[in-house]
């Protein structure tokens, strides 16, 4: 997501950039594209207009056009107006009251609150040890509550039995009364999809609210919407009160204007981001992150939580030990390409990265993508765990069985072997110059993933 | 409620923003250069996309401009203006009685509505007299089959389903066969909702293609792409990918009886020109409508109010 958006402003950025002294017309020009651009991603109109306003008020001011590089302030002036926009610092999401406490989840119709109420309650488990019992009052839609019976059952979480023939107010009262029996932490309420204009719709989900007083009431809203986002969440704020936003599907490559608009108008933070269609796919939201990702400047920090979460320490250890001693064996190399794909393959990685909008799209021509790494795991895998020890093993009739047994061929199997060597001959200087030469030779070589050239050749 | 009114009904709430907004430009009785300009914003507003908006209003200008106009004849102009340019993308679905049977692929993101929409389908096809079969072959989200399933029973179509997690294409492929050995007429194919910028995905989706023409090189004989009327610009790049990958020929557009305006269809039929078949009003086994673009753009700009209940 955010990937156009970004590209748009920065076509507009380099233009500025280009320029050394800026003139009140100049910023004047640049804001109108940037306000086409925050049009066509979708960003509410009335939220943008005021964007615009605030950010050509502090940007034309005299210290800005005045300064050395006026550009970059004019970029900076943007780019901390996003931040504020999305809401500043971003929000913990955490369930501190007394249990069994209720969550309640609303949202238009396919927004993705069943997928939702899963993924939360599996980060409940997860980060905060806090056991959830998820409850369907969609009586609705067909099968809507077998998806969460079913989705629970992938899940390992506890779901409310179904009864036929309840009503919405009565499951929730059900789901209560049975959390409380069975020490439950939380409750999580999944609602029928409803039209913000559907006024019955509306005051059943209130009724609902009034039977168990939820200490959470999170809008589950699509990141594909338009300009509806805006009345969504001011109707669904105004008739039953929210304490924050999920935002789903921000894995699409819709341009996030939702995001940038919802913030703004309903008053309450965007709490959790869905990144996937993996129950795991929930995450933290946090603004400035976003604003820096919006902007092409990377989002780092994500990038290193993310590495932190899928690999294990102890790997992470062993590996640094060998590679102290000088070892890397092919056996290093498939467990690292492994965890790159763990943490969301090249291109969740590369989205993460500063400024790799346009490397993305030279790799994308290139055709490296994700499937490459698989194949590369795949030739790894192929070698016999000898082979993986001692490359230097590996001749032609080797190679003609490991190219079989992975389905590639021998060029591709030459090419990963090339690679490697490169890799392990670093890792052999690396070894003799100790600790603190890892950090130097390790950062410097960064650009160069395992098994991607990183410099043209 | 007649379906006419169910219609106008569901749409005179699609557009009561957009509506609203235009009652308060005309502040001179004069369509001047700021007034449109007003009016291009208010189209922006209502998902039409910079360009669809200022293609409208520049037409409109073109004709109009400085000439006197009141609310109404204001309202009735831009009505035309978008009208002209949603008729040629206006025609109905109509399967041709010689494919036996006429395989519909209805594809889309995740949560547009593909499920309930085929339900609606078969339901208005079982009327016209055509023997229906539908094929669960959203085979990844969880309970997809049991609500294609409740869907059948509702309109009175059999369901061909394998277990979940089963491959799609297989299921779709054993579809076509029995739907074949039954003589049915129509084999309305759900898929399961996908983002459009996940390869694989989009991969899985060529491959259901594949598999189908190694029983019928015709199949699938229409492609429907469902559009969800709350989404906004990413409807464009949606119609863009999909149309690429698994040749959509035409387009279903659902949950118009928000107040989600479903303008971005005039920038996709702008930019595409493909047919659009159908519009999703409701919940119910009766919302569906086929596209009247004179009607659509009539409610759109608050022209047409009708009362507000629809089906409920």
């Amino acid at each position: 997501m955010f990937d156009t958006l970004t590209e748009q402003l920065g076509k507009v950025f380099d233009r500025l950039r280009k320029r050394g002294a800026l003139s009140e017309a100049d910023v004047g020009e640049a804001l109108r594209e940037v306000r086409v651009a925050l049009l066509e991603a979708d960003v509410a109109l009335p939220v943008v207009k005021s964007f615009i306003d605030t950010v050509r008020a502090k940007a034309v001011g005299a210290e800005v056009l005045r300064s050395v590089t006026p550009a970059q302030m004019v970029i900076k002036v943007v780019h901390d107006q996003l931040i504020a926009m999305l809401g500043g610092t971003s929000v913990e999401f955490e369930i501190a009251a007394a249990p069994p406490a209720p969550l309640l989840l609303v949202g238009l119709q396919g927004s993705g609150k069943t997928t939702t109420a899963a993924k939360i309650a599996i980060r409940l488990r997860d980060r905060a040890k806090q056991r959830a019992l998820l409850a369907s009052l969609d009586t609705r839609r067909p099968a809507a509550q077998e998806q969460l019976r079913v989705l629970g059952e992938q899940a390992g979480v506890a779901t409310l039995p179904i009864v036929a023939g309840q009503m919405p107010v009565e499951i929730a009262r059900r789901a209560m009364a049975a959390a409380r029996l069975q020490g439950f932490d939380v409750v999580i309420l999944d609602t029928a999809g409803r039209l913000h204009v559907d006024e019955a719709l509306m005051a059943e989900a209130a009724a609902v609210r009034d039977a168990v007083n939820p200490v959470e009431t999170l809008l589950v809203a699509d990141a594909l919407t338009g300009q509806d986002a805006v009345n969504l969440a001011q109707r669904f704020s105004a008739h039953i009160g929210l304490t924050g936003v999920v935002l789903t599907r921000i894995d699409g490559d819709a341009r996030g204007g939702a995001a940038l608009s919802i913030r703004a108008v309903a008053g309450c933070p965007i709490k959790l981001i869905g990144t996937g269609e993996k129950l795991d796919a929930l995450e933290g939201f946090h603004p400035d992150r976003i604003a820096s990702r919006i902007l092409g400047m990377g989002d780092v920090v994500s990038l290193v939580e993310r590495a932190q979460e899928t690999i294990a320490a102890e790997d992470a250890e062993r590996l640094e030990a060998k590679l102290l001693k000088g070892q890397f064996d092919l056996a290093d190399l498939g467990e690292q390409l492994r965890q790159m794909r763990r943490m969301g393959g090249m291109q969740g990685l590369m989205a993460l990265l500063p400024g790799v909008g346009k490397v993305k799209r030279q790799l994308g021509a290139a055709g490296i993508d994700d499937r490459m790494l698989a194949r590369q795991v795949a030739m790894i895998q192929s070698m016999t765990p000898m082979e993986r020890r001692n490359a230097r093993l590996i001749g032609g009739s080797r190679k003609r069985r490991i190219a079989a047994g992975s389905g590639t061929s021998v060029q591709e199997v030459n090419r990963l072997l090339k690679q490697y060597k490169q890799m392990s001959e670093m890792v052999r200087k690396v070894g003799k110059l100790g600790k603190q030469g890892l950090l130097r030779a390790g950062l410097g070589q960064m650009p160069s993933f395992p098994g991607y050239p990183g410099r043209p050749r | 409620m007649s379906l006419f009114a169910r219609l106008k009904a569901g749409l005179a709430r699609t557009s009561s923003k957009l509506s609203a907004g235009i009652a308060g430009i005309l502040t001179r009785r004069k369509l001047d250069a700021a007034t449109l300009a007003e009016l291009e914003e208010l189209l922006v507003a209502a998902d039409f996309g910079v360009n669809a908006a200022h293609t409208v209003t520049a037409r409109l200008g073109a004709r109009r401009l400085d000439k006197e106009l009141s609310d109404d004849e204001l309202r009735s102009e831009l009505a035309l203006e978008i009208g002209t340019l949603l008729g040629p993308v206006a025609r109905p679905l109509e399967p041709v009685r010689g494919a036996r049977p006429f395989v519909i692929l209805v594809v889309g993101v995740n949560g547009t509505g593909k499920t309930t929409t085929i339900g609606k389908l078969a339901h208005l096809f079982g009327r016209s007299g055509y023997s229906v079969v539908l094929a669960a072959a959203d085979t990844f989200r969880a309970a997809a089959i049991d609500q294609l399933k409740i869907w059948g029973e509702r309109a009175n179509a059999p369901v061909i389903a394998g277990k979940p997690g089963a491959d799609a294409a297989g299921l779709a492929f054993t579809a076509l066969e029995v739907a074949q050995a039954a003589g049915a007429d129509i084999l309305l194919v759900d898929t399961a909702g996908r983002l459009h910028n996940k390869t694989e995905l989009m991969a899985g989706l060529e491959k259901m293609l594949r598999v189908l023409r190694k029983r019928d090189a015709a199949a699938p004989h229409a492609v429907l792409l469902v559009l969800d009327a709350t989404t906004g610009q990413n409807a464009l790049t949606q119609v863009e990918v999909f149309r690429n990958v698994c040749q959509v020929t035409g387009l279903i557009m659902t949950k118009l009886d928000g107040t989600a305006r479903g303008g971005v269809l005039v920038a996709v039929a702008q930019r595409f020109g493909l047919p659009v078949h159908a519009i999703g009003v409701g919940e119910g086994l009766e919302d569906l409508q086929p596209f009247d673009a004179a009607a659509f753009a009539r409610a759109l700009v608050g022209l047409d109010q009708a009362p507000r209940s629809s089906s409920a």
